[in-house]
């Protein structure tokens, strides 16, 4: 309290040297750099970082506030990058010492509901104590609760949880994914978790515009390129694909550059014998995304 | 009388942000943690019993000092120590060992004279606390 009197009108604290420290820059930077769009789940994590350092001047001023809670709920279509950002966040959240060791440690249903009574308890609570100073990621959590069978153990996971997250949230931080509309139904059916999640994020579908550069900064990765006329074939794949069903975004990007990949291989490996430069070994060429089934109109055999 | 058996006994009482850091040197080096209990406080006692199973794949001590909370809740009366367990070679070997709680009050230990063949002497040290039966000591 002393300190608080003190610090008044006395020497203003440097936020740009905390921010500095804190190397939550390289991490926020990287998250812009290697996440196309998203810009809602972008502003809120930036929020997120903001909150946790001025909460650390504070702190430093001797200014005590309990933590705020930073349980989470990621909501979106398929393939919208929900894994991807959890992931993240863990980093960040370690790097402003949110959390003390930054892991993540990815979970199911599977993972936490037991098969048979006095099952349960004992693995959510194993699964708990390895999350413990990192973060814990329940992917598809809806499926913790089965409201058509009244003696599912998915109950008792979820009230272990709940108990976890209120006292202990020092510990660690609990992120649920899933669609939107089967979450709000879970969260409709479960108001308890409800009200202890604070961040709810939603995860905007992608823009073709967005999904071809995922698709470039997939290829870069794998040291691919696309010749001119392959990447013209591919912005007409992208539009051509969101109208078919089980279009799930980046994933479907993914799976598309691998068949496309696949027949690369195939092209290079039928003219064997001729000479083989090295630009012909990462190029992409428009024929083999314009094999594609997509292009005949008919179905693409998986996602 | 103070017993002393594993690491530190003859240090003052480790307080929990010393646990923990103890803890989180054992899960740096990758050793399974446990906990043990007994109220039978010999020192030649080194079969304890377990408090719950040992803890593998942990990054974090939260997960151990919440458990010695609990096992000292449960049992507040007893003797309670963490060990970690190497088994990096195939198999557990006991790297660490150390006393975390203890009970208020530690009654002494008896010297019990046994005469053997030829006048001969045995000594025995029997700690008072256990001539009670096991669950109504201390």
């Amino acid at each position: 309290m002393e300190q608080a009197a003190k610090a008044g009108p006395g020497p203003a604290l440097d936020l740009q040297a905390l921010w500095r420290d804190s190397q939550i820059d390289a991490a926020l930077e990287s998250l812009e750099r290697e996440l196309v769009g998203l810009s809602p789940v972008k502003t809120r994590v930036r929020e997120i970082a903001a909150l946790l350092l001025v909460e650390q001047a504070r702190r430093s001023l001797g200014l005590q506030a309990s933590p705020p809670p930073l349980h989470m709920s990621f909501t979106g279509n398929p393939g919208t990058g929900k894994t991807t950002v959890a992931m993240r966040m863990a980093s960040i959240l370690h790097g402003l010492g949110y959390v003390r060791k930054g892991h993540l440690v990815a979970v199911t249903r599977d993972d936490l509901v037991g098969q048979y009574i006095g099952h349960t308890a004992p693995k959510t609570k194993e699964v708990l104590k390895r999350a413990m100073g990192g973060v814990l990621f329940i992917d598809e959590a809806y499926y913790l609760y089965r409201p058509e069978n009244e003696r599912d153990y998915g109950q008792e996971a979820i009230e272990i949880l709940l108990q976890v997250m209120e006292n202990q949230r020092g510990d660690l931080v609990v992120i649920l994914a899933g669609y939107r509309d089967r979450m709000a139904r879970f969260f409709a059916s479960n108001p308890g978790m409800a009200s202890r999640i604070a961040h709810h994020i939603d995860f905007p579908d992608y823009s073709d515009e967005e999904l071809f550069r995922i698709a470039e900064l997939m290829l870069a990765r794998m040291n691919y390129r696309l010749s001119e006329a392959a990447a013209e074939a591919l912005r007409e794949y992208i539009a051509l694909r969101r109208k078919q069903p089980h279009f799930a975004n980046a994933r479907s990007i993914r799976n598309a550059l691998d068949r496309a990949r696949l027949r690369h291989a195939n092209r290079l490996f039928a003219r064997r014998g001729g000479a083989l430069a090295a630009a012909d070994l990462t190029t992409l060429e428009a024929e083999d995304f314009r094999a594609s089934r997509v292009f005949r109109g008919g179905a693409v055999d998986a996602a | 009388m103070r017993l002393t058996q594993g690491t530190f006994s003859f240090l003052p009482d480790l307080d929990d942000a010393q646990i923990r850091a103890q803890v989180e040197y054992c899960l740096k080096n990758g050793w399974a943690v446990s906990l043990e209990h007994t109220d039978d406080p010999h020192p030649r006692n080194t079969y304890w019993e377990m408090f719950g199973l040992p803890l593998f794949d942990l990054k974090d001590a939260a997960a151990i000092l919440s458990l010695i909370e609990e096992c000292r809740r449960t049992y507040p009366n007893r003797y309670i120590k963490v060990n970690a367990f190497d088994s990096t070679r195939g198999w557990e070997a006991l790297r660490l060992s150390f006393i975390v709680h203890r009970p208020e009050a530690e009654p002494r230990f008896a010297l019990v004279r046994t005469e053997a063949e030829g006048r001969n002497l045995r000594y025995t040290a029997h700690p008072y606390a256990a001539l009670r039966p096991a669950g109504e000591r201390y």
